[in-house]
């Protein structure tokens, strides 16, 4: 186990000290907004797709642009719908980098999360 | 000499090249099992594009596409999509909590010996699985590609398996690192080429290019056929068809975030923010790569045609006859030359994941409870299980030989990925409640619940006529109990149930009181393992 790399000698309480602290919270609450809503919207988006076509398989050949169907189209757009939650998401992700760095900082420098001794 | 065969020496001399460089680089056990975590966002989103497009990706795809058209297209878009998976859920966690395999993050607050015996045990029969189907297939093509030279299967299967034994046992992490980079590369840069290709057969008009596909004529049981390529439903038929494709997209949504060759790549990073990136790097390509396979797969329909791709060496054939047809023999050459090149780079992937999970889960942490006897022992002992791996995969796929009907491997792969590894990470990662006996039950029931639903499935379960033989032949024959062939929409389920009452039924105060510790570290990065400075 890689446990010499732990921020104090009181490591039996920090970890707790920070995960009950409002940083943290914040930090849990920030990637919670965009993660679970991402989720659950990309799975919803990608099963319709094998749904679509296994069960209305007329209705998804119908002709959008030239012989270009629905089919085609929606499996197309999955590849965007990727990118796009991949591009917010790294966006996204520069709120968490810089509350985590503070969380880190504090928890190595700081004496709010070492507690009484 | 023929051209091909010039080509695979060129690529393999310069990938010698980089075990030798890397060997020099690869003392100690994070330089050897994580190249130090000293890896770049972008070279480690090439790498994990690289391990993750096969041969089954490039050949498979464009050959599933070129036969059954847009139902092909499919695996396609499952294959990126899943990604996103990846991205959100597991690689942050992983990178920030473990160190060289995914049975770390478990270890936490688990109890190590029996969680990690059996998460190394699924770990390598995942890859043990992938790597025969992709050695099989490596050999049948090798052979194919190299038709003339006298180059026969077996030859081909000991080079590919003498070959990544090399990569893997004298340049780690880091040689098998950069020969996924140039083999991804390449791979582009084929696909590319090839597309551009296709393009201008039809004067780089997409609207003549899909008039195209809207008429693919082929000869079926003698009668000429003329199908829209576009359509759905030419694969996957009513009545289990359309719920064999669910099950299949589950498999890929939730097993490659499972995948244990994928994973251990996200430690050769710096950080969790190097990891996020890496993921973003890699879904450009293999994002790029798979729309692509519509100009390989219909291309190959509408221009080479399914009759003359099953006379001149069937599905997997269709991209480099593909080639052959718009570009003439140099290039046909250089399409098959990156085939093996990447073949060669995915078993060498499976061979490190398998190897180090043996040596670091199994052999340190399971037999020796955590403690190296001698310093450098790991890597020693990683290094001899490569070896043992590479030569049980050349001797299985000797056995099974050319036409030995491995395809189900990698659909198995997947779903034991899915429903052992992933349920297990996930809840380790996100309930507090859970614990040791959870974990071995949700990976038993998952590892047992899909290799069993495989065997009874179509796969392995059918009557063939008697002009099938040998190992072509299904293993069962009789009519399959499971009718998918794809064992996920069950599976997983499975998996997440058993992890689920494992935990219920049992009490351990300990993995409870380590959750913060897990969740704080795999949130924030405190605490996480660092990379070798300079």
């Amino acid at each position: 186990m890689p446990d010499d790399s732990k921020p104090t000698q009181n490591d039996q309480t920090i970890w707790d000290r920070v995960a009950g602290s409002q940083e943290f919270r914040d930090l849990m609450a920030t990637k919670r907004i965009f993660i679970v809503p991402a989720f659950i919207f990309f799975i919803i988006y990608y099963f319709l797709l094998p749904t679509l076509v296994g069960y209305a398989p007329k209705f998804m050949g119908t002709k959008v642009w030239g012989n270009v169907n629905l089919a085609y189209l929606f499996a197309l757009s999955q590849f965007f719908m990727s990118w796009i939650i991949a591009g917010l998401y790294v966006r996204a992700g520069d709120d968490f980098d810089r509350i985590s760095k503070d969380i880190i900082d504090k928890a190595v420098n700081n004496k709010e999360f070492k507690g009484g001794n | 000499m023929s051209a091909p065969l010039i080509m695979f020496l060129v690529f393999i001399a310069i990938t010698l090249g980089i075990t030798y460089w890397a060997s020099k680089r690869s003392a100690g056990a994070s330089a050897y099992f994580a190249a130090g975590r000293q890896i770049r966002s972008w070279q480690n989103g090439v790498a994990v594009a690289g391990d993750y497009m096969s041969a089954a990706s490039f050949l498979g795809i464009a050959g599933i596409i070129a036969f059954q058209g847009y139902d092909g297209f499919l695996f396609s878009v499952g294959w990126l999509v899943a990604y996103l998976t990846v991205l959100l859920v597991i690689a942050e966690p992983l990178r920030n909590a473990g160190k060289y395999t995914m049975a770390d993050v478990l270890a936490y607050r688990l109890k190590p010996r029996p969680v990690r015996a059996i998460a190394s045990l699924s770990t390598l029969t995942v890859s043990t699985f992938y790597m025969i189907a992709q050695m099989v297939g490596a050999g049948a093509l090798v052979a194919l590609l190299l038709k003339g030279s006298g180059i026969g299967y077996q030859h081909a299967v000991i080079g590919v398996g003498i070959l990544m034994i090399i990569y893997v046992v004298f340049g780690g992490m880091i040689a098998t690192t950069w020969v996924q980079i140039i083999k991804a590369i390449l791979l582009m840069a084929g696909a590319l080429l090839l597309s551009i290709f296709v393009m201008a057969h039809f004067h780089f008009s997409l609207g003549s290019f899909f008039d195209a596909i809207g008429h693919v004529t082929y000869h079926d049981k003698g009668q000429e056929v003329v199908k829209d390529f576009l359509q759905p439903g030419l694969r996957y038929k009513p009545p289990y068809g359309p719920l064999d494709l669910i099950s299949l997209g589950l498999a890929l949504i939730f097993g490659t975030a499972g995948l244990p060759h994928i994973l251990v790549r996200f430690y050769t990073v710096p950080d969790a923010r190097t990891a996020r990136h890496s993921v973003v790097w890699a879904m450009a390509l293999i994002g790029s790569f798979y729309i692509m396979t519509t100009f390989l797969g219909f291309g190959a329909a509408t221009i080479v045609g399914r009759d003359f791709i099953s006379t001149h060496g069937g599905t997997n054939m269709s991209a480099p006859l593909l080639a052959q047809s718009l570009a003439g023999d140099i290039f046909f050459a250089f399409i098959c030359a990156i085939a093996f090149a990447t073949i060669l780079a995915v078993v060498a992937g499976l061979t490190i994941s398998a190897s180090t999970s043996f040596a670091h889960d199994f052999w340190t942490n399971v037999i020796h409870k955590g403690t190296e006897r001698k310093p450098g022992e790991e890597v020693r002992v990683a290094r001899i299980a490569a070896f043992v791996v590479g030569a049980v995969a050349i001797s299985i796929a000797i056995l099974l030989g050319p036409t030995a009907n491995v395809a189900f491997l990698v659909a198995l792969a997947f779903a034991v990925a899915a429903s052992a590894n992933l349920p297990v990470i996930v809840l380790s990662i996100f309930w507090r409640r859970f614990n040791t006996a959870g974990a071995v039950t949700g990976l038993a029931v998952g590892l047992l619940a899909s290799i069993g639903l495989i065997i009874v499935s179509p796969s392995l379960m059918a009557v063939d006529p008697p002009t099938v033989t040998g190992t072509a032949r299904h293993l069962i024959q009789a009519k399959a109990w499971f009718p998918l062939e794809n064992p996920g929409i069950l599976s997983i389920p499975l998996g997440f149930v058993g992890a689920i009452l494992g935990t219920l039924l049992s009490h351990e105060p300990t993995s409870q009181h380590k959750f913060n510790e897990l969740l704080v570290r795999s949130n924030t990065g405190l605490g996480a393992e660092k990379a070798i400075s300079h």
